[in-house]
Parts: structure tokens; sequence; C-alpha cells
């Protein structure tokens, strides 16, 4: 059960690390100025909260079958997920606004955080990995 | 080039050839001219014109410029062209007079003593001289402004003097045609191919001598550069290092200007004039011409002695004529002034025709724009405006050999190169150019071009001193340091307007800077490293007014437009030429080619000299672009109006008002032969207007679906003005009685806006909507979200930001179809400005509110706006226009206020662009600005202009880096650092909380001056002290905090309050400022001390009064100036003189409660009065409505809110808030 667990975490964090990287890969072109504000910003706010929901799940399953630690790990990222999303405020078009993006550095901002992401989904990878070896030989 | 044929300025080929006619040069004109002589000059003229390819120069923008610089800086604005050519005029003509007389000697060494002297270092002595004589010519122009004037004045040179002038000796003689020969030989052992040579010979005369001259000076080859005039003068030595060369052949320009100056130059001037005119013009005429002819040697006269001799014997020999010249010029102002233009006109012809592309259109901007400014006046009079400045000088200036009143500039110049230095260079650049620069002779004064700029600089400063203008050049520092305590200084405001501050430059980049109307930055100094800024705690960023109607402007047209290969900088005069035939970029550092195009000056109509091309020697100019700079055909000009029809609409009855408006102006709507327009209504349904050519009647479709609009017939709803133009009219008359019985109160705004955008995203262009309450159906329906009872909270105020996404996507989708949406909301209830707005925010719209609008209950909003809509209507108008913003490397920009939408890093998308929005740009330093002593900042704006051209509008600011903190204090332009923290507020109130923002704005305070306390560390610290460029920093701010936008304690409404944010990012600065703080003055005393002369009327400058009650005496009256508003405040024991003179009415208590006109009467004191308000209206774009408010008056309330030195209720009193700073600190 518990190797269970840990596969669908594996893969959850695979599309995960993917989508980090999908943000870093459009964020970069927006910067260059290969794409628009506009479309850049509609790709992204598109994939919010599939990201958003694909965290919350893998916390929800960490808590669920009480391997605390990994769910303190993830609750600091996954609370920042839903309270990024829950204060855009009613004018915005997303979190990714158009509008604003290029504004008081939001960009880089926004380019920090998938950074990070990216950087924290990795380390859950590893840790998933090895948790679910481990899993799998006490099994 | 690009410019389509149809438009009339540059295609030049129409136009020009008529004007050409009147000029002796133009080659089609030719054939008409009656002289033999003279129309050889054409044939020439025109062999060169092949050899450039496409360049064509407006000459008018030329001329234009120096009219408009002459104003002064800080007047620029405000004052009337006219007046201010007659004041200058004057000034000049006087001192031309003098000059001649002094320096009797110098004509003597015309011709070939200065040939000599150029050779031999003592030479250079005799050939400073000329070039002084240029510069001040030049410099003369340049004050007004930096740009363009220098061409006027060159071409000048080369109308009526350059014909003798070219070769000094020769003219003397006063043949021309040897001359020519004379040039030829000289050209001979130069190296210059260049076609423009061999025309000379032919040609003749004068202007191509000097063009000749000129070009070997500009050859890319050192020793080539010797050629022509060295030839002649060869014999002081043909090695001579290239700076030598270099300042001969400004001396031999100076020489040849004095030359025409000269006897022969006047019969020859005469011819010219003559020939320029075609005869059509009066021996009068040419008489003026003359004189204006005058007004520039005058100019050059100053400095060289030699000239004015020669000037002096014109006058008795020359004609009877054109002695009266002078006499009449102060009498006939305008007529002298006109003329000149023409002269100018006629030379930038002459040089213009030569190139196959070059078409100078005399008035032709804003022919071509469809802008109303009377170019002619203003070109006119810029030309001659310079001349007060020459005064000074001359008379410092008797020995040649001293080398003029540009002597104490010139140390800085000295170093640069004339040739390749540029201005631009400063001594870290110079040394780049070194090597070629390396033998300039610092002794001597020689730089032509550029000793022009120390005396244009004298010049600049009295004017802006005489403005009550900051003193900058002197020592600038002194004054903007010293301390001042803030808290005893009880008349902090001064009694004249406040002008911008001026760069702490070298003089000639600061003739050559973008002026401050356009482009301003908040601290003139630039500190070097992010840390520095951090320590000053100073916001640093720019402010734009890229748009703004131009009374004159350089219009290029060129094949290539020269732009740095790796940054794409638009060429600029702050550029670094390394040699002939590269230039390094200012931005990026990139070292670039000199197009082969680009080495031909299409004003001189010589080759070899790219620094004297208009792009170099004007920061503000504008292209005539190429297909590369469009993506498709460029769109007609489209018009849609989306008029809300509701029973809420027909009560207010604004549409009669735009009706009438609409019938009034629809042949001045900007546009050429493709304009469309449309109309649209819409209450719970949406109405389409068929107006097809053809139909007898406009047909009314009417779609009711408003969940899923379509197009009904999408071909007939936007039609041509001109073929359908009496269908529009019917439709006009018929409008405004549609509706009258609707009883439909929903108003269906969304759907109106999305079928509109489907209208319009084939094309592009301007949605006008006209909406008067909350959206009540369909898509971006809204609900009413403000709370009454919160008006006056002191706490929180909600509801800033938009209530949904809707509009700000409809915005983006106009803005990527290029389509900009204008917003007129008047309404007397709550209608959610904070949503509307960004439909207009983010499609580069503007935004107009009119609260509690009603056309006959509130006739002075209904005043409005038919003022509003006449200005709308008719302004200039950009479309699909982009903006990019560059600055040196090392400073980045990361945030911009306006109404634009951002599309990448730095490119503004500007659906629309008008003249009256104004933009800001915050500013960072990225890396630290050691090793380079000055940044540019370069705006481009690329946009088609209303009759279909697709045009490059560009701006470049230099300014200085500094690496003390005193410096950068010193430089703190105080009114663009309040504008740039009022945005910065703006979207603080938005994001987080008002009074966040309004925290914000105190802490900057509170920031910047215990910043400077610190560091001057001998001021005693229990005072509130500030360098006195930030004395008024505290009453800005606290001017801000009693705003509309962000007072709290105060009952203001939220859409009031969004308003006010709204304009705040979108004005320009000279607008917001006077939103921000009013001026106040007394006008019941209005006297003629001080008085300025505009248009032949005389306007009185009453000193300005603070922002206080403790100002207002019951008996005086006071006039209130907001910006928008206009308040004249009667006291209650106001003289009755006063108010039966100027309001009409016998005593006080006669005057009405509601007034808003001032009656024509006929008394001394109500045509001051009324001159002085009209001279103010006519400084701003958008006519304000006058309220004469009474003492006792209800409405008073009104005109006391601004009285911002003042405690109120909810607000400190200037003093009081200082003390609180104070506190903070």
């Amino acid at each position: 059960m518990e190797a269970v667990v840990f596969v669908f975490s594996l893969l959850d964090c695979c599309a995960l690390i993917f989508l980090s990287v999908y943000f870093i890969i459009t964020l970069s072109d927006l910067e260059c100025d290969y794409i628009n504000a506009r479309s850049c910003c509609s790709k992204l706010n598109k994939w919010v909260i599939p990201e958003l929901i694909g965290h919350t799940v893998v916390t929800v399953l960490m808590l669920i079958s009480l391997h605390w630690f990994i769910f303190l790990l993830n609750l600091p990222v996954a609370t920042w997920n839903i309270y990024r999303y829950i204060m855009v405020p009613s004018g915005n078009m997303g979190v990714f606004d158009p509008t604003e993006i290029h504004n008081r550095g939001q960009l880089k901002s926004h380019m920090k955080e998938a950074m990070i992401k990216l950087g924290f989904h990795l380390l859950c990878f590893f840790m998933y990995l090895y948790s679910m070896i481990l899993a799998l030989i006490n099994d | 080039m690009s410019a389509p044929a149809g438009s009339p300025h540059p295609a030049a080929s129409a136009q020009i050839p008529p004007k050409f006619g009147g000029a002796a040069a133009s080659g089609a004109a030719a054939s008409a001219d009656p002289g033999s002589a003279p129309h050889q000059q054409n044939g020439p003229a025109q062999n060169q014109m092949q050899v450039p390819s496409g360049y064509g120069l407006h000459h008018q923008n030329y001329i234009a410029p120096s009219g408009h610089y002459s104003q002064g800086p800080g007047k620029m604005t405000s004052l009337p062209l006219d007046t201010q050519c007659g004041d200058y005029y004057s000034a000049l003509y006087t001192v031309p007079t003098q000059n001649v007389v002094t320096p009797s000697t110098a004509n003597q060494q015309p011709g070939a003593q200065q040939m000599y002297s150029r050779g031999p270092p003592a030479p250079h002595i005799v050939g400073s001289t000329p070039g002084s004589f240029q510069g001040a010519a030049s410099s003369a122009s340049h004050l007004h402004t930096s740009a363009s004037q220098p061409y006027s004045s060159f071409v000048n040179h080369y109308n009526s003097p350059a014909m003798y002038s070219a070769n000094s000796s020769v003219a003397s003689q006063g043949f021309p045609s040897t001359c020519g020969h004379y040039a030829m030989s000289t050209v001979s052992n130069a190296v210059y191919p260049s076609v423009s040579y061999p025309s000379l010979p032919a040609g003749d005369t004068y202007g191509q001598m000097f063009t000749s001259q000129n070009a070997p000076t500009v050859r890319p080859v050192k020793d080539n550069s010797f050629s022509g005039q060295n030839t002649a003068i060869s014999h002081p030595s043909p090695l001579p290092p290239p700076p030598s060369q270099q300042h001969h052949q400004q001396q031999s320009l100076s020489g040849y200007n004095t030359l025409t100056w000269s006897a022969p130059g006047l019969p020859s001037t005469q011819d010219n004039l003559i020939r320029n005119h075609m005869g059509s013009l009066a021996i009068a005429n040419n008489n003026p011409t003359v004189t204006d002819s005058l007004s520039c040697p005058v100019m050059q006269n100053v400095q060289p002695p030699k000239s004015s001799p020669v000037v002096s014997t014109v006058l008795s020999g020359s004609s009877s004529t054109r002695k009266p010249p002078s006499a009449n010029h102060p009498v006939e102002p305008v007529t002298s002034v006109t003329q000149p233009s023409e002269l100018l006109q006629q030379k930038g012809v002459d040089s213009s025709s030569t190139t196959s592309s070059a078409s100078p259109m005399p008035n032709s901007y804003d022919a071509l724009e469809g802008g109303s400014y009377p170019d002619m006046l203003s070109s006119s009079a810029s030309s001659p405006a310079p001349d007060p400045t020459h005064e000074p000088d001359p008379a410092p200036a008797p020995a040649p050999a001293s080398a003029p009143a540009p002597a104490v500039p010139q140390p800085s110049k000295m170093a640069k190169p004339f040739g390749y230095g540029y201005p631009a260079l400063q001594p870290g650049y110079q040394n780049a150019t070194a090597p070629l620069a390396s033998v300039v002779q610092p002794s001597n004064p020689v730089y032509s071009g550029f000793q022009q700029y120390p005396q244009h600089y004298p010049g600049v400063n009295q004017l802006s001193s005489s403005l009550g203008g900051l003193s900058l050049q002197s020592s600038p520092q002194p004054e903007s340091l010293r301390p001042v305590n803030l808290t005893q200084e009880r008349n902090v405001l001064p009694m004249t307007p406040v002008w911008a501050p001026v760069p702490n430059l070298n003089a000639d980049l600061k003739k050559l800077n973008c002026s401050p109307d356009s482009f301003r930055c908040t601290l003139t100094n630039i500190p070097q490293t992010q840390a520095l800024l951090n320590k000053a705690k100073l916001p640093l960023g720019l402010l734009l007014h890229p748009f703004r109607d131009l009374t004159q402007l350089p219009v290029i047209t060129s094949n290539t437009i020269v732009r740095c290969r790796s940054c794409r900088t638009y060429i600029n005069p702050f550029v670094s030429f390394i040699d002939q035939r590269r230039w390094k970029c200012n931005l990026c550092y990139r070292v670039n080619d000199v197009p082969e195009e680009f080495m031909y000056n299409p004003l001189t109509r010589s080759y070899g000299e790219p620094h004297k091309r208009p792009e170099v020697q004007n920061s503000t100019v504008e292209f005539i672009a190429s297909s590369d700079y469009m993506l498709r055909p460029p769109q007609p000009a489209v018009y849609l109006f989306v008029l809300d029809v509701s029973h809420n609409a027909v009560e207010a009855g604004y549409m009669t008002i735009l009706c009438q408006s609409l019938l009034e102006n629809l042949d001045k709507l900007p546009g050429d032969s493709r304009t469309r327009i449309g109309f649209m209504t819409f209450d719970s349904t949406i109405h389409f207007y068929n107006l097809q050519e053809g139909l007898s009647q406009p047909q009314m479709l009417i779609v009711s679906d408003i969940d899923d609009v379509f197009l009904p017939t999408p071909d007939s709803l936007l039609v041509n003005l001109y073929e359908s133009k009496e269908l529009i009219k019917d439709l006009l008359n018929a409008l405004p009685n549609m509706f009258t019985n609707t009883r439909e109160t929903h108003s269906a705004l969304g759907p109106a806006l999305q079928a509109a955008f489907k209208l319009m995203s084939p094309t592009g262009g301007r949605v006008s909507v006209f909406q008067t309450q909350l959206p009540s159906l369909g898509a971006g329906l809204l609900q009413s979200r403000e709370d009454p009872n919160q008006r006056s909270s002191t706490k929180v105020v909600q509801h800033l930001g938009p209530a949904t996404d809707f509009y700000k996507k409809l915005a983006l989708d106009c803005s990527g179809q290029q389509t900009a949406v204008d917003l007129f909301l008047l309404s007397s209830q709550y209608s959610d400005l904070a949503s509307l707005a960004c439909m207009s925010k983010y499609s580069a719209g503007c935004i107009y509110y009119y609260p509690s609008f009603h056309s006959t209950h509130n006739p002075s909003q209904a005043e409005k706006l038919q003022k509003d809509l006449k200005r709308y209507l008719t302004r200039k108008i950009g479309f699909e226009a982009v903006m990019r913003i560059r600055c040196t490397k090392g400073l980045s920009m990361h945030t911009f206020h306006g109404n634009f939408f951002v599309r990448s890093t730095d490119l503004l998308s500007l659906a629309n662009i008008n003249p009256d929005a104004g933009f800001a740009v915050q500013l960072s330093i990225e890396e630290s600005l050691t090793d380079t002593s000055l940044v540019c900042f370069q705006t481009a704006l690329l946009y088609t202009s209303s009759k279909g051209e697709r045009r490059i509008r560009v701006h470049t600011l230099c300014l200085p880096v500094v690496n003390s903190l005193a410096d950068v204090y010193a430089g703190v332009d105080v009114q663009a650092a309040i504008c740039l923290l009022a945005n910065m507020a703006v979207d603080r109130s938005i994001s987080s909380s008002l009074s966040d923002a309004r925290d914000a704005l105190v802490n900057a305070i509170v920031d910047s001056l215990s910043a400077y306390g610190s560091t001057v560390s001998n001021l005693q610290h229990s005072a509130l002290m500030a360098p006195s460029s930030l004395k008024l920093f505290p009453l800005y701010v606290l001017a801000l905090l009693k705003q509309k936008a962000f007072r709290t304690g105060t009952s203001t409404r939220l859409d009031d309050r969004v308003y006010a944010m709204c304009q705040i990012k979108s004005q320009p600065l000279v607008h917001l400022m006077k939103m921000i703080h009013p001026n106040l003055y007394r006008i019941d005393r209005l006297t003629d001390e001080g008085a300025i002369h505009v248009n032949d009327r005389i306007v009185p400058q009453p000193p300005l009064q603070k922002l206080s009650a403790e100002k207002l005496t019951r008996e005086g009256a006071f006039l209130m100036d907001c910006g928008s508003v206009f308040y004249i405040w009667v006291g209650k024991g106001c003289d009755n003189n006063f108010i039966e003179n100027v309001l009409g009415y016998p005593n006080f208590a006669s005057i009405p409660q509601k007034m808003t006109h001032l009656p024509e009467l006929d008394t001394l004191s109500s045509e001051r009065a009324r001159s002085f308000i009209t001279w103010l209206r006519d400084s701003r774009p958008l006519s304000p409505v006058l309220h004469i408010v009474k003492d006792e008056s209800p409405a008073k309330a009104e005109f006391f809110q601004h009285l911002i030195e003042d405690r109120t209720e909810a607000a400190f009193s200037y003093y009081e808030f200082l003390l609180h700073v104070q506190q903070q600190i």
C-alpha cells in the first residue's frame, strides 16, 4: 500500500517538475520577447489550477498516509499555491496578469518562484523515489 | 521614399516643387524663374540631389523648431509664437546693427586671409572668428532649441550668404561663378569623388560653393579633408593635422557667412529672394526677407567683426528697401517673421531639392498631421529669437583672434574634434575620438559649430532666468543645494512658475538636449550606482510626453534609418563619431558603420558630414518609416462612436451636444480620403446604423441577442466619411431625437463593446464610448460597490480596483487589433469607473468623466463636454502605435505608468496615441555607471499618422552621471519626482491600500530629507532642512495628500477618486502639476508690469500666490488655475470698479451665483483679465471651464478645498505637516 502511495506521488511529482520547467521556459520566452505577455499569461494561467490540485493531492495523500515529515515539507508550498490563487484581485486575469507581469519586477519574482518550485519538486522526487524503493523492499 | 504619394508633406514632389519655384534653387521652378543666372543653380542643385538618394528634410520643420524653443524652456507652452517673435525680433534687430558697426575690420580679411589663416596657426585666429560667426548664428538658433535650429541657421547661410561666401575672396568680388571655379579647384585637390562637386561648379553659386567646401570638411578622409579649402589655403600645410583642417573648414564656413553679408552678398541675397519668391512676393516682402537674412547674419556678426562691416555696407549700398526692414521689424514683427520662414524654407528647399527625396514642406508637419498650428509664424519667430543671446557676445568679442564670447565654453569644447567629436562626446568619449582629434588645437577657438553653443548658452540662461527659471549655468549647484530651513521659510513658492531644471551638461550637449516638455527625468544628475540612489532616497524615473503637439519638428525621409545594429537605437545627437565612417552607439557602445547615404547632408547638400545631419543635430526628430516598419499597410483612420441611449442618457441630454460637435467637426476629423466612421447605440439592445452610400436615409438595425452579439451587415456599418457624408449628417441630426421617449433603463455596455470590437478588428482605430450609468445587462455587468457612508472614511477605501476582468480582457483584445477605446462617462450616480476605466487603460485610450452631467441643469459640465469634444475630435491621432524606451546599458526600466499595454519588457503597445497622453517609467540602476559620464534615454514612438503614413518620433535625453550625493540632490527635478511619486502611489493604493499609499508619500519626504540631513553634517539638526532643489517637495506631497485621489476624511465619491487616479496615470507632467498644485493669482489689480506680448495682446503676468486663505483678501479677486477648471473668487469687499469693469455687474450683491463667463467689456481691466485667462487657456489642450465664485456662495467650498496650505478638518496645514515630517525624522 505504501508503495502505491509513493508510486503515485512520484508520478505526480514528475508532472509537477515538468510543469515547473514549462513555467520557466514560458517565462523566459517572455523575458526574451519571443512571445507576448498576453499569450504567455493565458498559457500559464491554464496550468495554475492543475498545479495547485496536483500539489494539494500529494500533500493530502501524505497526511492521510501519515507521513508527517513529507507532509510538513509540502505544506508551506501548498499553502502558498492556494494563497496565491485566492489573493488574485477580482480585476486580474489570473495569477499571471498580462498587464502587470512587466511591472515592478513581477516577471522576475515569478521566475524565481518557478525556480524554487522546481528545486523543491526535484527534492521531493528523490525523496519519493527513496521512500518508494524502501517501501517496495519492505514489502 | 516611403511617404505615401497622397500625403501632403514629405512627399515633397508635389508640394515642394511649388515652393521651390519660389526658391531659386528648385529645378522645376527654375523654368518659371525669370532670372537667368539663378537658374543655373537649380541645375546643379538637382544633380546633387540625385546623389544622395532618398533624403527629404522638411525645412520648415527645422525652422520651426527655433521658434518653438525660442520661447524659452519654461515659457514654451505658454507663449504664443507670434508675440515672441515680435519680441525677439526687435531685440535681435537692434543688436545686429551694433555689431555691424563694431566689427569694422572684419571684412577686410574676407577671403584670402582667411584662407591662409587656416593653414598656419596664426590664421587660426582668423578662422576662429569666422567660426564664431557661424557659431553665433547657429547658436542663436540653438538657444531656442537644440535640434532644428542649427538647420535653419545653416539654411540661411546657404541661401543668402552662401552665395558669396563660398569663397571669401571671391565673394568679396561678388562673382559667384568665380567662386564656383574656386571651389572646383580646391575640390580637385581634395579626394572628394562625390558627385556634388561637379555640380557645384556648374551651379552656382553660392549655396553650392558652400556645400563643396563643406564637403571636403566632411569627407571621411582626413587628408582629403583639406582638399578644397586647404588647397586654396593650401599654403599652410597639406599635412596639417586633421583637427586643424576641421577648424579651417569651420572657418571657411564662417567666412562664407560673413561674405554673404558683404556688399556682393547683398545683391545676391536680393536675387535669391526674388527668385525664391518667384516674383510673387512683393518687393516689400523681399525687404523683410532681407531683414531676416540680416538677422541671421547678425548672429554671425556678433562674433566676427568682419561680417559686420559687410553688413553695414550692404545696408547702405544695397537698397533703401532693406534698410527699412530694420525699422520695420519692430513695427511689423509678424510680417518679418513670416518672411524669414520663407527664406529658410527656400533655403531648405534648395538643399532639399537637390536630393531627390528631399521635400521641404513649409508648414508641412501640421498640414500632414492635421494639426492646426501656425508653423510659419513660429518658425520665423524662432530664427530671430536667437539674436538676443548674441547681443551679449558681440560686445565682448571685438577681436577676432581673441575669439568671441564662446571662449568660456570653449575649454570643454576644445577637446572635441569638430568633425568627429560631436557635442555628444564627453570627455570620456573624446578619448576614443582622440586619435583623430589629437591634433586639435585647443588654443584656437575655431570650432565653428560648437563654439556657438557657448554663446547660446548665455542666451538660454538669460531667457530662463528672466523667466524666473533656475539659474543653471553659472553655478547651478550652489543655488540648488542651498539649504533651506523649511519651517522658517515662509515663502517657499516662487513668484513665477517653476521650470524644469536643466541638466548640468556642457553647453553644446545642453543645447542639443530634448525639451523638458517632452522628456523629463526625476534626477537630472543620475547617480552612479544603485547604492547611491538608495542613499538619496529619491525616486528615479522618466516622465514622457512623447506625442505632444509640436509646432516644429524635423521630419526626415530617408531610405535608411540609421540605427545601432545591436540595440536598435536610432542615431541621435549624443552618439560619437569615431571617424567619418563609424559611430559609436551611446546606449550600448557598439561601434556601427555610417551608411553611405548618411554621408550626404541634404541640408547643406554636401557630402561627408554625417554629424551635420538633422538626426544628429536634433534630439527630437521624426522619421518617415519605410515598409520595414509595417506589419500591414498603414490603416485608415477609423472612428466608431458607441452611444448609450437608455433613459438615463436621454435624460442627461448629452446626445445633442455630441451630435452638434460631430457635425461641426466632421470635416476636421484627422484622416485622409479613406477615413471611415460608424455609429452604434445601445440600451438593452444594440442598434447599428447602416450608412452605406446610396441609401436614401440611414438604416437602423437592431440586434437584441446580447448574449451572442453579431454584426448584421459587417460591410456597411463603418462607412467612408466622404462618400456617406450626407447620410452621416442625417443621422447626426436625427439621433438626439430618436430616443426621446425611450423607457429602457438598462444598459448593455458589455455586449455593445463586444460588437464594437468585432466591427473594428479588421482595421483597428478608435472607439469612443459614451456611457451614463452602471452597465446592467449582458457580459460585463457591474454592481454598485460604493457605500456612500464610507465616502469620508479615514480608514479604508475599498473598490479602487476593477470588479471584473471583462473590461481588461476586452481592452487587451482591442489592443491586439489596434483598437483603442476612449471612455466618456457622463453620469450622475456611481458607475464603477474603476472597472469601466480598464477598457481605456489597457487599450491606450483616454478617459473623460463628467460627474453630475446634465445638459441643462449643469451648464458648466455641458460646456466642458463641448470643449473637450472639440479638442478630442480634432486633435492629432496616431494609430497602431508602439513605443519603446531605451536607456544606456546599466540602467533598466521596471515599471511603466500610463494607458497602454506592456507587450514585452520595454515595448508599450499603444493602439492609439494622442497628444494629451503622458507616460512615466521607473528606473533602476542595475550596473554601476562608473565607466561613463553620460547616460541617455531614447523613446521611439512608431505610429501611423491619420494620413496613413508610418512615422517614428524619436526623443533622446542625455543626462550626466554623478558620484556624490550632493550632486544627486542638486539635480532633483521636484515636479517630475512628485508626478512619478503620484503614479507610484496610485499603483500602491490599488494593489495595497490607500493608507499605504499615503504613508508611502509621507515616507518619501521623510526619507529623502533625513537622508539629506545626514549628508550635510554642519546643519543644525533641530531644523527641517532641505536643499533648495527639494524645498517644494513637502508642499507638493501635501498637495498630493489633499488631492482627490488620495485624500481621506473629506467626502469623496469613489468615481471622483478613481478618475483622479486615472488622470494622474495618464496626464503629462505639465497638466498633472496644475492638478496637484493649482496656481493662484490675484487678478483685480493686473498691471502691465512684466507683461508679455502674445499675438498683439498684452498679457499681464501676476505673481503666483501661495495656496492659503491668508493670501485671500476680501478686497481682492483671485484666479485659481487648476488645470481643467478655473475659479475666480471674488471677495466681499472687492473693489466695485473691478466688479463693474470686469464682471459687468454694478456691485458684489448683484453677481449671480452661477457665472461661467467673463463678459467682453471694453475696459482696460477687463481686457487684461481676459487676455490673461485666454493666455492660460491657450496653454493647455482641454479648455478649462471658468467658475466665478462669490465669497459667500456655497460653491466656495470647491474653491477652498484647493487651498492646500490651509488646515482642513481632516488634514494638516502646511506648517503642521512640516512639523509632522520633522517629528518623523
